[in-house]
């Protein structure tokens, strides 16, 4: 694509022209989940139109069909985020499954008591609770690196983290509450010295910007499939061929074996000794026509499109009174495509209900990372727009009206 | 539906709420939380010949639930406690007016969810599942 077109993107997303009470409706709530292009939609029909067949055993044409899909789905996968072979990608139902799968696989095996489990302030809940129920089990010391007060994780803080040497770091690469981006190839190649394993949360990342897990050298790499144009119920851990072999299955059954005798089992070759049982073929279908679609693009161009509206929001936003915004300025490309903000007096639930009236859906909560919010903004919530390819300026003009129209009925200067 | 959630009474009663305090000597009281939004509202009662004489809440949250909170403590004193026994969600929508919808309704009924259990507690009662499912 020469140009980045929103305009012709937009008409690939049919939920887009979705109208209520005559008003189209505004998505800006990517960062939650994206919507979906006809070419996955279509994929997903096409599939249990003309080959719905079980995977890896059928002797006959759809079922082979069926799993060429699938492992093709992988070996797009692991080109797009750089791995080197589709082996190192195991298919799960989402980023929270996978960091989970490392935590109660390589976890189990590797954490002791007394160990050092390094995480940051920053984290999703996906990337907290399975390393507090893991350094339960194992009386580990779970540590995190502080967020500074320029929203970027404190290095000072990184470093006496690292000097602990923990046995793994888990950090995430893009915030999803205030979009910072964090330099996780200089973290990695740090934790690496300690002798520290290195997991990056990729759930705000591989949907944005350009990811190369090889460059990166991180050992795991966790994504959704639903953030990037993909369909619900599928995420992807990378993992390093050599960790990952030398990890146990956590779920036992069909397809995740070799063979099996009453009393003991031998594990199939990785990815599939981590996919017990008939996996989501689906959403493992589902997911080469979104991954095709973004490289379409192109996810440099998709960043820098991001970037744009990111900086055209927070200028927006910055020139209203009583509107306070949350997250690095966007310079230095530093800052993912989510613009988190309150406005003075308003809670940010009564913000939400008031876009909802102009059809502009945006998000306000915790945003599943409460000691962020709650603890390191001092909030109880804020609200949250978050942006893709199919948004533009004139969105995000709405939701400026938005903004205006909930001043206008709390009465707010 | 959002414009006509926020109408001006409800706002207002936001803005400067109605019975808002602690109560001291209170014969009954009781802390709702909603994990959704952060709603954290309390209840208190002072109750005499088996009707409500006096109510008042405290804490903080959205328009809705703090709003409503400061409508239903109006609505509610010298209701006897066997009628707020029964009471249930449509006492809310006629109390604001309109049905908030699925999304809101947590937010709207936390304020009477938390008198009921007052009330309750005030009885050495168990909630019933009405109560449990506002």
């Amino acid at each position: 694509m020469a140009k980045f077109d929103v305009d012709s993107i937009k008409e690939d997303f049919p939920i887009l022209k979705t109208e209520k009470e005559g008003k189209q409706l505004v998505y800006l709530d990517s960062a939650a989940t994206s919507q979906k292009p006809n070419q996955v939609i279509d994929a997903i029909s096409d599939y249990y139109r003309t080959y719905n067949a079980n995977i890896h055993r059928g002797i006959y044409e759809i079922a082979e069909k069926a799993t060429e899909a699938y492992t093709d789905s992988k070996k797009e996968m692991a080109d797009f985020i750089g791995a080197d072979s589709y082996e190192e990608i195991v298919y799960v139902r989402n980023t929270t499954e996978a960091i989970n799968l490392v935590a109660l696989s390589w976890g189990e095996r590797n954490i002791e008591e007394g160990d050092h489990i390094l995480i940051s302030e920053m984290e999703h809940h996906s990337n907290i609770v399975p390393w507090v129920l893991l350094s339960k089990r194992k009386k580990a010391k779970l540590d995190y690196i502080k967020v500074g007060d320029d929203y970027k994780l404190d290095e000072q803080s990184l470093e006496e983290g690292l000097e602990k040497q923990p046995k793994i770091v888990a950090i995430t690469h893009a915030s999803n509450v205030l979009g910072t981006i964090n330099d996780v190839k200089a973290i990695t190649e740090k934790a690496h010295k300690q002798g520290s394993v290195v997991l990056v949360d990729g759930a705000q990342s591989a949907p944005h910007m350009p990811v190369n897990v090889s460059d990166i050298g991180c050992d795991f790499y966790a994504l959704s499939g639903h953030k990037m144009l993909g369909p619900t119920g599928i995420g992807a851990l990378y993992g390093k061929s050599d960790i990952l072999n030398s990890m146990p299955p956590i779920i036992g059954g069909g397809d995740m074996i070799r063979t099996v005798e009453f009393y003991a089992c031998t594990w199939n070759d990785i990815p599939w000794k981590f996919e017990a049982g008939t996996s989501n073929i689906e959403g493992g279908i589902g997911m080469r026509p979104a991954i095709s679609y973004l490289k379409s693009i192109g996810m440099q161009n998709v960043f820098e499109h991001e970037v744009k509206l990111t900086k055209y929001a927070m200028k927006s936003l910055s020139e209203i009174d009583n509107v306070t915004v949350y997250g690095p300025e966007p310079d230095n490309d530093c800052h993912a495509g989510v613009v988190s903000f309150a406005i003075k007096g308003v809670h940010p639930h009564d913000i939400a209900s008031i876009f909802d009236n102009y059809n502009v859906a945006i998000r306000a909560g915790h945003h599943c990372a409460m000691p962020l919010v709650t603890q390191i903004l001092n909030q109880s919530a804020v609200a949250r727009m978050s942006f893709y390819i199919y948004n533009d300026e004139k969105d995000i003009d709405k939701a400026v009206e938005a903004i205006n129209e909930v001043k206008r009925i709390f009465k707010i200067k | 539906m959002a414009l006509d959630l926020y109408a001006e009474d409800l706002v207002a009663n936001y803005e400067h709420p109605h019975n808002k305090k602690t109560m001291e000597n209170s014969d009954s009281s009781s802390h709702e939380y909603n994990t959704t939004c952060g709603d954290d509202i309390t209840i208190y009662i002072k109750v005499k010949d088996g009707k409500v004489d006096n109510i008042s809440f405290d804490g903080s949250g959205c328009a809705i639930s703090v709003g409503t909170a400061s409508k239903l403590t109006d609505a509610i004193k010298g209701k006897s406690i066997e009628d707020i026994e029964k009471l249930g969600f449509d006492f809310i929508v006629d109390l604001i007016g309109i049905d908030p919808g699925p999304a809101r309704a947590k937010c709207a009924s936390i304020s009477l969810k938390a008198l009921k259990h007052a009330v309750f507690i005030y009885e050495h009662k168990k909630p019933d599942k009405e109560t449990e499912r506002l």
